[in-house]
């Protein structure tokens, strides 16, 4: 009797708090979609994407006095929410435009996500982006590069990255100093494959190029995920290009690097549009047969005890690896799109669309080199920038361009292995 | 003819005899059970990551990598065919093709699981470097997946043509109720053949291993040419499928090097198409 009496209430006890569990859950979480490729030929990149936007999770959700007046770092919760914790409710890709775009509308019509940030791939960002525009709910984007993701007229898109046309100019400016400086930068050489990403970059490219007065770069572009590349590595040893920029995913880079290797080429000059260069994996695999490579960049980890470092050290906890440009671009989109929320003090999705509007960041609020966070009407981030680093020791880059944020002077010319 | 027309060929031969390595395995169970596996490109994938594996606790180069790699594959080999392969078999074509798409992802996402989503590669030198022959340069590693490539299908050539093994194993596909009759075990034969096919495929994984980069779904990215390989070579037919590598090898690379690497893949399809028109068994299939 006495047994069944104690158990009874035991069983009423847990019933209730699993209960209350849930009631307050209910009330004190907004919900965020994340759309990234965590399988396919991407999935390097979407793991390590799914990473930083934890890291920035376990910053927002916690107190984290040490990271001093880091935007929404201070205390557990979002404060303009009542301490509202914040959920991510990630989906895969796949790699795929058309998963991308099934999955955001699973997010959005059966997780009820009130904003959404992904989706790596320009060309998956496109499609994904495109359903949360026709649903009315804030897409923010802290990575795609490809122009016309901001070109479509949409109200509800928001980009905090740098975009291709930045990083044309930051190329051309570079080539130029560098030219100024004894290297010979006359001709240059694009290989890119023919996703959205690498075809939209290089055109950009020539486009700045053209502008500037320059030779339209050769173009050599090819199938992305190649089988091999041998070719590729052929006609540039042919054309003899003072530099090649390289504009591919990870996947493809590694190629390019052994092929370049096997086949003894080296360009004078080798400069990496991000991707798969940034990814740790590709200098884990390719960094030793790789030193010297030009890479752009927006992240820089800082001095020790800084934000930046801080925030660098709970990264590497959580994936194991280095942070790397593309996952910190990442994490910034997402910490922008958070603190919008939190100023809201809604998840209205038409207020977050409103204080989106209105984010005036400042570059003391960022972990990433930007010099501020403003959206124009398009939804482009008008104060994004970026720096040029080199992987001078083929294990780490470091920050040689433009002078003033410099941490080493550029090494010419490339050395390979 | 210049040297970089000479090294693209060359390029093309060792490219085509290694896709004719990763196919043979294919159309070996092809020919002797009619299935088509679609977990082939994940073998190969398990068989590079057989090499990775010895490579990082052993130090160990495909020397023992490759064998290792082989066994282990054999092992599965038999392990897929009796508790998956011998069940389907008895069902229509369509549980044939979705049963072996199963395993395909199943032993995708477990290596996602095991090995996580980074890229792996073997150190570059792990083969000896390259050759620079008369300013031809001939990596050691694609030289030695290529002379491989060679052997294989000699050896599996003259096994099915030439021992008693490989007559009870054809005469196993060509009717294996008559095979019984004369005293064959269909299901020794047959979990034989799983065997073969499967470690001929890990041997090839652990050879290209050496200069390929090592990720889950490599497969996916190596078993489209296989399949290609394998119906131009014609299904079943060991040399076809070496035959068609090369081919498949030499106008890829030539194509990319005198067209553009973008239009590679649609020069090399149309011709395989438009050939299939002409003869739709392949170059060496049995009508």
């Amino acid at each position: 009797m006495r047994i069944k009496h104690i158990l009874g209430l035991l069983c009423a006890l847990a019933f209730s708090v699993v209960l209350a569990g849930d009631a307050s859950a209910q009330e004190k979480t907004v919900k965020i979609g994340a759309v990234f490729p965590l399988s396919g030929n991407a999935a390097s990149a979407g793991v390590h994407a799914k990473a930083a936007i934890e890291t920035a999770i376990d910053i927002i959700n916690n107190a984290h006095p040490e990271l001093g007046n880091f935007p929404l770092a201070k205390n557990a919760g979002l404060a303009g929410l009542g301490g509202a914790k914040v959920e991510v409710v990630f989906a895969d890709n796949q790699g795929s435009p058309a998963t991308g775009q099934n999955q955001t509308l699973r997010l959005i019509t059966e997780e009820k996500v009130v904003a959404l940030t992904g989706a790596y791939q320009s060309g998956i960002t496109l499609t994904a982006s495109a359903i949360a525009e026709k649903y009315g709910i804030p897409f923010l984007n802290g990575e795609s590069v490809a122009a016309n993701l901001t070109e479509r007229g949409f109200k509800w898109f928001f980009r905090v990255t740098p975009v291709a046309s930045d990083f044309a100019k930051i190329y051309y400016e570079f080539l130029k100093d560098m030219k100024a400086t004894g290297a010979k930068t006359d001709s240059v050489a694009m290989v890119h494959d023919n996703t959205e990403y690498g075809t939209s970059v290089a055109s950009v490219i020539t486009s700045v190029f053209k502008e500037n007065g320059q030779n339209a770069p050769i173009d050599i572009a090819y199938a992305a995920n190649a089988t091999d590349v041998q070719s590729q590595v052929l006609q540039l040893k042919e054309k003899k290009p003072d530099v090649v920029i390289m504009i591919t995913y990870t996947s493809d880079a590694i190629l390019f690097a052994k092929t370049m290797q096997a086949l003894d080429y080296k360009p004078p000059m080798l400069l990496a549009d991000d991707a798969g260069y940034s990814d740790p994996s590709f200098i884990k695999a390719v960094g030793k047969i790789s030193v010297g490579a030009f890479n752009r960049s927006s992240w820089s980890v800082g001095p020790p005890g800084s934000p930046t470092a801080l925030i660098a050290e709970m990264y590497k906890k959580k994936s194991g690896d280095e942070m790397d440009d593309t996952a910190a671009r990442q994490m910034q989109g997402f910490l922008v799109l958070m603190e919008a929320i939190d100023r809201a003090g809604s998840t209205d999705p038409a207020k977050i669309q409103a204080a989106l509007k209105a984010t005036d960041l400042k570059p003391d609020q960022l972990m990433m080199g930007y010099k501020g966070v403003k959206f124009d009407e398009k939804g482009q981030n008008i104060l994004a920038a970026g720096v040029i680093i080199q992987l001078q020791d083929g294990e780490n880059y470091v920050s040689v361009w433009p002078k003033a944020n410099a941490q080493k002077n550029p090494i010419m010319p490339y050395k390979a292995w | 003819m210049s040297t970089i027309v000479v090294q693209v060929i060359v390029g093309g031969l060792l490219l085509g005899a290694i896709y004719a390595l990763f196919s043979s395995g294919l159309t070996l169970v092809w020919g002797m059970m009619n299935i088509v596996n679609f977990a082939h490109g994940d073998f190969v994938m398990l068989g590079m990551y057989v090499a990775f594996v010895v490579w990082s606790v052993f130090g160990a180069g495909p020397l023992l990598g490759a064998p290792l790699a082989a066994l282990a594959l054999a092992t599965l080999g038999i392990i897929v065919y009796f508790g998956l392969i011998r069940e389907i078999m008895k069902g229509p074509m369509l549980a044939q093709i979705l049963g072996t798409f199963g395993l395909a992802l199943l032993l995708r996402y477990s290596a996602f699981w095991w090995f996580g989503a980074n890229f792996l590669t073997l150190p570059e030198n792990i083969v000896g470097g390259t050759f620079d022959i008369f300013g031809l340069r001939i990596q050691a590693s694609r030289l030695l997946a290529g002379g491989v490539a060679l052997l294989v299908t000699l050896g599996l050539h003259v096994l099915l043509t030439r021992t008693s093994l490989g007559s009870k194993m054809l005469a196993v596909a060509e009717d294996s109720t008559a095979a019984q009759l004369m005293g064959i075990r269909p299901d020794t034969m047959q979990a034989i053949a799983w065997a073969i096919a499967a470690g001929a495929t890990g041997l090839a994984g652990a050879l290209i291993a050496t200069f390929f980069y090592i990720v889950p779904t490599v497969g996916e990215t190596l078993a489209i040419v296989a399949f290609v390989t394998v119906s131009l070579g014609g299904f079943g037919s060991v040399p076809g499928a070496l035959l068609a590598g090369l081919l498949i090898g030499v106008i890829e690379s030539l194509s990319a090097y005198l067209i553009g690497a973008v239009y590679k893949d649609i020069v090399v399809y149309s011709l395989f198409l438009g050939f299939l028109w002409f003869r739709p068994q392949g170059l060496m299939g049995k009508t």
